[in-house]
């Protein structure tokens, strides 16, 4: 077999491959594989109970205590221990991190599918559904959301969700819009495919790559969004979040007080999560998109 | 049609086919309030007998590609009305319209992109039998023949290959195979050898005849290559702005062809010898609008013979006998 024109259409293997060649996409999956190695064995890493108030020797709290052996991070102002509420808090970030981006792509894929192969009514009516929640403000809907019904995480993800799919679902559809007209996808109907054969067998994977795309970015909105909602004071006051933290840290004057310890570790894994989620989408789009590298 | 063009037992008959396409709006169209329209197809009728082949001639964007779509169901006429074995397409659905899909099949223009760069060979063959609900157990032994009907090596040599290891030649016979593997009575190859190397259509052209011959399998042959259908096809059919202009058996049409259109084509055909006297008949401009429906003959703009009656009336493909049939005033 003549394998002329493997250089122009490598599989998905070779995608992968290039994928691995680049820095910023290996240094965002690298973040990623220890943030959920650390929320797995978050039960074997804490030291203390994050919600445990601590004491010295003495009997006294051990409030505001700097970093030491007893308490790598050091303790917050009513003796907590600052490194076990961030490895605790790893957890929420990947609960809702994971959860908001499973749905995200899997609810703006579906609506992209439907509307970009379906065309006609259904398209104009999702798309204006994508446009209404585009419009709406994001964080203040997710504070809104929190501060009306019970705060809760979930009520952080379904704010997400609902305001985060227009933006997958407009890029599914005008993916599907180019591959239905492709050779293959008539291919499919005159050898008697369904609709729901084509859209799902021929078209779908085709794009799936671009679903993982805005998967990775959803993962970092969804925590950046948690932390801001628990920030502001309306998060889960039983979860622990890197949100939490800060909120804590700064309703108690932590800054004043020089309690770098403190704040600072949470904000950095924010920080460092959050971009991960650009990491893998920057290096994606080389592989997706070459010709818009030059 | 006239009956001396109706074959004895005919498979896919249409009449008064058209297509039109809403064409972009200018802005005079916006004052004038009216939709204009572009006819890809306007107004044809063909008729294709059981186990016959029929070329469809025509420059790019005449309506060739369209029509081959209209009569496989793939697109739905404006106008006019398809039957395929005396059933009435228009209206199939579910199980109806999945027999039809297993009768009628497209071999495509372009073999680099009619396959699912997903899809290994064996799943690509097997597919169209998957879609049409045959029964799995038979599904090895039907791709194998249709594999052997294309001279190509059994599935054991495919193993594991995607469309993107092949060669255009054997991607192109893929294509053809899995047309076959439903073993359909008519197939529509809409330019199927184009997109390949002058050395490979040879094979692939003579692939596409014997399974022909030896199916008994009716064809529509949709190109713009003059050589490819005197080679396959017995009657052609000669398209200018979605009209036929001109139709007959293939060796007289293209020896002596009746409608100055036909004859421009014939003549444009490049001649491999430098001192070849070239007397290319004059056709002037390009393809004229096909917006709207013009009045009279469509080639008058660009015909050299075209008199004062051919931008009144428009010509009817009239009967000349012996099977020809020609759409102009002065033939």
């Amino acid at each position: 077999m003549a394998a002329g024109r493997a250089g122009a259409a490598p599989g998905l293997t070779g995608k992968l491959a290039r994928l691995l060649r680049d820095p910023f996409t290996v240094a965002g999956l690298t973040i990623y594989a220890v943030l959920i190695i650390v929320a797995v064995f978050a039960d074997q890493l804490m030291t203390h109970d994050p919600g445990e108030i601590l004491f010295r020797a003495n009997g006294r709290v051990a409030s505001n205590q700097p970093p030491s052996a007893a308490y790598l991070l050091g303790t917050t102002n009513l003796g907590r221990d600052v490194y076990s509420q961030l490895i605790g808090g790893s957890r929420i970030a990947l609960v809702v991190g994971f959860t908001a981006a499973i749905c995200v792509a899997a609810f703006g894929t579906l609506i992209g599918l439907l509307a970009g192969y379906f065309g006609g009514k259904l398209d104009a009516i999702l798309m204006r559904l994508a446009d209404l929640a585009l419009a709406i403000p994001f964080l203040p809907f997710a504070i809104v959301l929190a501060g009306f019904s019970r705060s809760s995480t979930t009520n952080v993800i379904v704010a997400v969700v609902l305001l985060l799919w227009p933006n997958t679902a407009r890029v599914i559809r005008a993916q599907v819009l180019t591959v239905k007209e492709r050779a293959y996808v008539e291919a499919a109907r005159v050898t008697g495919a369904s609709d729901a054969r084509i859209l799902f067998v021929h078209v779908a994977p085709n794009i799936l790559p671009l679903t993982f795309l805005y998967g990775s970015v959803a993962i970092g909105w969804a925590i950046l969004t948690e932390a801001a909602v628990s920030f502001v004071g309306f998060g889960d006051a039983k979860n622990i979040s890197w949100g939490y933290m800060l909120q804590d840290a700064f309703v108690s004057q932590a800054l004043s007080r020089g309690s770098w310890h403190w704040f600072v570790p949470p904000g950095l894994c924010i920080i460092l999560v959050v971009i991960a989620g650009f990491f893998i989408a920057r290096g994606a789009e080389d592989v997706l998109f070459p010709k818009l590298r030059s | 049609m006239t009956s001396a063009q109706t074959p004895t037992h005919p498979l896919v008959t249409a009449s008064g086919l058209s297509k039109r396409f809403a064409a972009p709006r200018r802005l005079s169209d916006l004052f004038n309030g009216q939709r204009p329209h572009i006819y890809a197809v306007d107004g044809i009728d063909l008729c294709i007998g059981k186990g016959e082949s029929v070329g469809l001639l025509g420059e790019s964007g005449c309506g060739k590609t369209t029509t081959g779509r209209l009569l496989l169901k793939l697109t739905e006429p404006s106008a006019g009305s398809i039957a395929f074995d005396g059933v009435a397409i228009d209206t199939l659905k579910g199980n109806d319209l999945t027999a039809f899909r297993k009768r009628a099949q497209l071999v495509f223009q372009n073999p680099f992109d009619a396959l699912n760069p997903r899809f290994t060979i064996e799943r690509v063959l097997a597919e169209p039998l998957v879609n049409t609900g045959v029964e799995r157990a038979s599904h090895r032994d039907k791709v194998e023949k249709a594999l052997a009907q294309v001279r190509l090596p059994p599935l054991s040599r495919f193993e594991g290959l995607f469309p993107h290891q092949l060669s255009g030649g054997q991607l192109q016979r893929i294509v053809l195979a899995r047309a076959l593997v439903l073993e359909p009575d008519f197939i529509v190859a809409d330019e199927p050898v184009s997109m390949l190397d002058v050395s490979v259509r040879a094979g692939v052209l003579n692939v596409m005849r014997e399974v022909r011959a030896t199916l008994g399998l009716a064809a529509l042959y949709i190109s713009h290559d003059l050589a490819l259908v005197r080679y396959v096809c017995s009657t052609t059919l000669v398209m200018y702005l979605g009209k036929i202009v001109e139709q007959g058996p293939t060796a007289d049409l293209l020896k002596m062809p009746l409608h100055p259109y036909t004859r421009a084509l014939v003549n444009a055909v490049p001649v491999p010898r430098v001192d070849q006297s070239h007397e290319a008949l004059p056709i002037i401009g390009n393809v004229s609008d096909a917006r709207g429906q013009p009045r009279g003959c469509r080639f008058r703009d660009r015909c050299p013979m075209a008199v004062a009656r051919c931008a009144e009336e428009e010509p009817p493909l009239r009967d000349l006998g012996q099977g020809r049939q020609v759409a102009c005033h002065l033939a």
